[in-house]
């Protein structure tokens, strides 16, 4: 099918999805029955044409594999007359165009809570976000994830079953429930889009769609709830940083760190969305970690220069940042950021703890940061044994290049 | 035919150590070498998969303990000279074939430039169950 045909259907998937899982409450079994109908429309669509009303067609067929599926559920259990949802199989397109809109809008972020419901992991509810909210098939998920189909069939529906076994009616979650469950829908397009961003190997591009589909649905999220500043900071992020892919990676995959990257291929336009976003969000008060990160990414990406860079602005940021989460993460970046202000010591200073936080000590990322430190400082030699270990610790190639080239570069300068 | 052509490391003190001690000119073009492997493998349609794996510091060995409890001890043995550094499954249609890519990447260059010579391993990989007839 060709790619205004997947869109649409990746579009639909969602909305189908929604108006099954309600009409039956069987969230599991429609997500399958859905799937059947995105299969058929893929088979029957390039040949026969979009039908007129695609999303009614998908709805149609998604209901009557449903029914024949309760049927024979029924008939296995008791060999009795069928009197189940014969007439369940008629469908007919809402009348008020307003009022479906409406429980369209619900349905996709109801369908993002299940997905991301406490029962599942975190790689099980990310497969079941990306093909029942996504619309992506298992194969395709797979091929993202690199691992066989069967792996993947067996996790999804796993974790159907999970949602099943859990009991939870399908129906917006109320109060401080809905406040956790964004949370985990948040954390799980933030791994979505990593996923995709972070890794230069195996099939590259395949990788690559993951991020532009994690942007897609936090697009989608944002546009359910406008007022929401943790997902409009969470799209802004994912926008400021996915503006620099180009200029990650060279030709055969090696990292190219932000301050050599060729700031002519960053994507003007993501940054300029991703700003506007984040600007307006900061304005209307209470601040979260997506925004404050998004402000990071924006004040990188606003550096026409590396030597441009508003560094004091970024350690003020990671300052927020930290008080804010308990991430090691955040510690090492801020102490990144008070290096480039205050000097390398500053930063070695600010790195000490993390050697007695269990998270992160003996962390590649650790011995890194320490190598790039003793680099400024002008300690050759701590510099390089700093990123040889640090090479010994990535499971990363074009990472584990990178840092061997760096200890490389060290010894040419002796 | 399918062969796993596996490059053999010396073992040294368990990490990438061979290759801290390059220049950062030799440790490019021992990149740069394998890269281009890959990339022509790629374009002939003959990769299947290609692994690294991570030094022989960080390998365990499990055998199953009492009751069939994983036991973890460190590993791969002291005694081993090398050590398994990464693989390439290629699909190939002889195996003479095989051994040539085995050889081109045997000659990745080292310090000055010279070929490592490093020892790759080709075995053929068993395949599915025949056609029934």
């Amino acid at each position: 099918m060709d790619s205004t045909g997947t869109h649409l259907l990746r579009d639909l998937a969602p909305q189908v999805l929604g108006v099954v899982a309600r009409r039956f409450g069987d969230f599991a079994a429609a997500e399958d029955a859905v799937q059947e109908a995105l299969a058929a429309a893929a088979m029957q669509w390039p040949e026969r044409g979009v039908p007129d009303n695609p999303r009614a067609w998908l709805v149609q067929v998604a209901m009557r594999r449903m029914t024949d599926h309760l049927r024979s559920e029924l008939a296995r259990r008791r060999r009795e007359t069928v009197l189940v949802a014969e007439e369940a199989v008629e469908y007919e397109e809402p009348r008020e165009p307003g009022e479906a809109a409406e429980q369209e809008q619900d349905d996709t972020l109801l369908l993002l809570f299940m997905c991301c419901h406490p029962a599942l992991t975190r790689p099980s509810a990310i497969a079941l976000t990306l093909r029942a909210v996504g619309g992506l098939t298992t194969e395709q998920i797979a091929n993202a994830f690199l691992v066989p189909e069967a792996t993947m069939a067996q996790r999804i529906s796993r974790a159907k079953q999970s949602i099943k076994k859990s009991g939870v009616p399908f129906r917006m979650p109320t109060g401080e429930e809905r406040e956790e469950r964004l949370d985990a829908v948040l954390h799980v397009l933030y791994l979505v889009f990593n996923e995709g961003y972070a890794t230069s190997t195996g099939s590259s591009l395949q990788r690559a769609d993951l991020a532009t589909e994690a942007i897609r649905l936090a697009r989608a999220v944002h546009r359910l709830l406008p007022d929401d500043g943790e997902v409009a900071g969470l799209l802004a992020l994912m926008l400021l940083t996915d503006a620099r892919r180009l200029a990650r990676t060279g030709p055969n995959g090696e990292l190219i760190p932000l301050d050599e990257q060729d700031r002519a291929r960053w994507d003007r336009e993501a940054i300029t969305e991703g700003v506007a976003l984040i600007s307006k969000t900061l304005s209307q008060g209470a601040i979260g970690a997506y925004q404050l990160q998004a402000a990071i990414a924006a004040v990188h990406d606003e550096a026409a220069r590396a030597a441009d860079t508003d560094w004091p602005q970024i350690l003020a940021l990671y300052g927020l940042l930290k008080r804010m989460t308990d991430n090691p993460m955040v510690t090492l970046n801020h102490a990144i950021a008070s290096a480039m202000v205050h000097g390398p010591a500053a930063g070695l200073e600010l790195l000490k703890p993390l050697d007695a936080d269990p998270r992160i000590a003996g962390h590649y990322r650790l011995d890194a940061v320490r190598g790039h430190f003793f680099e400024m400082a002008g300690d050759a030699e701590m510099a390089r044994s700093h990123y040889h270990a640090a090479a010994n610790r990535t499971s990363s190639i074009p990472e584990r290049n990178y840092l061997l080239i760096k200890a490389s570069r060290l010894r040419n300068a002796e | 035919m399918k062969f796993i052509l596996m490059m053999h490391a010396p073992r040294g003190t368990g990490d990438w150590d061979i290759m801290t001690k390059w220049s950062q000119g030799e440790v490019e073009a021992h990149i740069q070498y394998l890269n281009d492997i890959n990339a022509d493998l790629r374009k002939a349609g003959e990769l299947v998969n290609i692994e690294g794996l991570m030094p022989p510091k960080h390998a365990r060995i499990v055998r199953a303990g009492k009751g069939g409890a994983p036991d973890v001890t460190d590993g791969p043995f002291a005694e081993s000279k090398e050590f398994l550094a990464g693989w390439w499954i290629v699909d190939v249609a002889t195996p003479e074939r095989a051994y040539a890519i085995a050889g081109r990447a045997s000659a990745a260059p080292g310090p000055g430039g010279k070929p490592l010579n490093m020892a790759i391993e080709v075995r053929e990989v068993m395949s599915a169950p025949p056609v029934e007839v």
